[in-house]
């Protein structure tokens, strides 16, 4: 469902992502795992057509990344590292402007708030603005953003950054629970995260894959924890 | 409803979340009478609006200035830029649909001076012409400074750095075609050159409009300030939006 062929970008002197390629298909989960400034979030930006590359391509449902941006975002459910939203409105009202950007409306809309707004559990302050919730709540309606069209592709950095423990483990069953119908892509720093729902993981540093594997043939193959893994991998790649 | 309406509804309706619209639909209600009256209103014994839509260019400077300062600014300076342009959206529909919002918004300012309105002709007969003309104009000029507003919006995250530059690009417009800026050019520059300022200036098409002749040449002016700074806002951002 998805496929990057050689994706390159660089911000000035510095190479963000340096020539990766990798497929995604239904039904895996894909941990996209490496030190802080390895490209992460520039891969997933350029997936969700937020900023182009300098070289290489992605399709995305069929959908070619540079040809045809909008029908691209459209098959996506992208959450961005920080969360954004608009602090000014309320949960209820935010909500209803992605509905009204995706098209979402009349009973289908109905049909998809009673199904995002309990499985991410913001009931209880959907009236409420969003400048004045906590910042698991902000992730949460940010995770209802991502959800609310059902898309095929699901491309969330550090979905569960911020959450309480329980929340942690809510968001992870629901990610186990839709990976089946979905095709889903997630970053983290969390390693036992990668272990409980990632089916497939990538290690990235400096822009490049260093690793593509699943979390338990690396444990196996390695003969130490996941943890253990990803130290010898990386150890010298972090940017100075 | 299409994504360019989904962006005018959210954003004209976020004017009204905050008391920043109210606060500057006062000031700028009580700046447009106190001018209008300092400037002799009754001493002219006339029934006419001149002396209230004189006083919009300057007035306007600052009002577009200050309310497109944040439409892009305050986008990119807090992410839900990532969130916007992540959504099924192109730039164009996104950045019309702000310029729209913003310009409904200080098109509701304009229609709020209408006890002027009903003050002149309570005193006298007017010429509705005129005054329909100068309502005319007067709002191609604040689409017009919006769209120069969005840009510098687009251009920086810093807010006060954004309405800095769009007031100056937006004062400059106006101030080119002031009697005192031509003279001051005539010393120096040829006639044809000093025309052609002139003719740049948005004050020599507001002030035609104001004579209640609508020509093609001062609509198209303003058809082309728009289209053309609304065009480089897309393009300028498209570039800055991930910066």
């Amino acid at each position: 469902m998805i496929e990057v062929k050689d994706l390159r970008r660089s911000f000035g002197p510095v190479t963000a992502v340096d020539g990766i390629s990798f497929n995604v298909e239904k039904g895996q989960v894909l941990g996209l795992l490496g030190p802080n400034g390895a490209g992460k979030t520039t891969a997933m930006r350029m997936l969700a057509c937020f900023i182009r590359p300098d070289k290489g391509t992605a399709t995305v449902c069929g959908h070619d990344i540079l040809k045809d941006p909008v029908r691209v975002r459209q098959s996506i459910g992208y959450l961005a590292e920080s969360a954004p939203s608009y602090s000014e409105m309320t949960v209820g009202s935010f909500l209803g402007f992605i509905c009204d950007v995706r098209k979402i409306k009349g009973a289908a809309r109905k049909r998809a708030l009673d199904r995002v707004v309990p499985t991410c559990s913001i009931e209880s302050v959907y009236h409420q603005t969003i400048e004045t919730l906590s910042k698991g709540y902000k992730r949460r309606v940010g995770l209802a953003q991502a959800l609310i069209h059902d898309p095929a592709v699901l491309i969330w950095d550090e979905p569960t950054d911020g959450l309480d423990p329980n929340q942690k483990h809510e968001v992870r069953r629901l990610i186990t629970a839709m990976s089946e119908e979905k095709c889903i892509i997630i970053s983290t720093h969390i390693l036992e995260e990668v272990e409980a729902i990632c089916t497939r993981c990538i290690i990235v540093a400096r822009g490049k894959i260093l690793v593509d594997s699943t979390p338990q043939k690396l444990k196996d193959e390695n003969k130490c924890s996941l943890d253990e893994v990803f130290r010898r991998i990386t150890k010298h790649t972090g940017r100075s | 409803m299409n994504s360019f309406l989904a962006v005018f509804k959210r954003e004209l309706k976020s004017y009204f979340t905050t008391p920043l619209a109210y606060v500057f639909l006062f000031i700028f209600l009580v700046l447009s009478g106190f001018l209008t009256f300092q400037k002799g209103f009754y001493e002219a014994r006339q029934a006419d609006m001149t002396r209230f839509f004189m006083n919009m260019p300057l007035l306007f400077v600052g009002m577009a200035s200050a309310t497109s300062m944040r439409l892009w600014a305050e986008e990119r300076k807090v992410g839900s830029v990532e969130l916007l342009f992540t959504l099924p959206i192109t730039i164009r529909e996104a950045v019309l649909g702000k310029l729209c919002a913003a310009w409904v918004f200080l098109s509701i300012a304009l229609a709020l001076t209408f006890p002027m309105v009903i003050t002149v002709f309570y005193l006298g007969s007017p010429d509705v012409g005129v005054i329909v003309t100068g309502y005319i104009g007067t709002w191609l000029m604040v689409g017009a400074f919006l769209a120069i507003g969005c840009f510098f919006s687009a251009l920086t995250k810093n807010q006060v750095i954004s309405v800095v530059l769009s007031s100056v690009a937006c004062g400059i417009l106006v101030l080119l075609g002031m009697p005192t800026t031509l003279n001051y050019l005539a010393g120096f520059l040829p006639m044809g050159l000093v025309n052609a300022v002139e003719m740049m200036s948005m004050r020599t098409h507001f002030e035609s409009i104001q004579r209640g002749v609508l020509t093609f040449g001062d609509l198209s002016y303003f058809a082309i300030l728009i289209a053309g700074w609304t065009a480089a806002c897309v393009v300028v951002l498209d570039e800055r939006k991930a910066s």
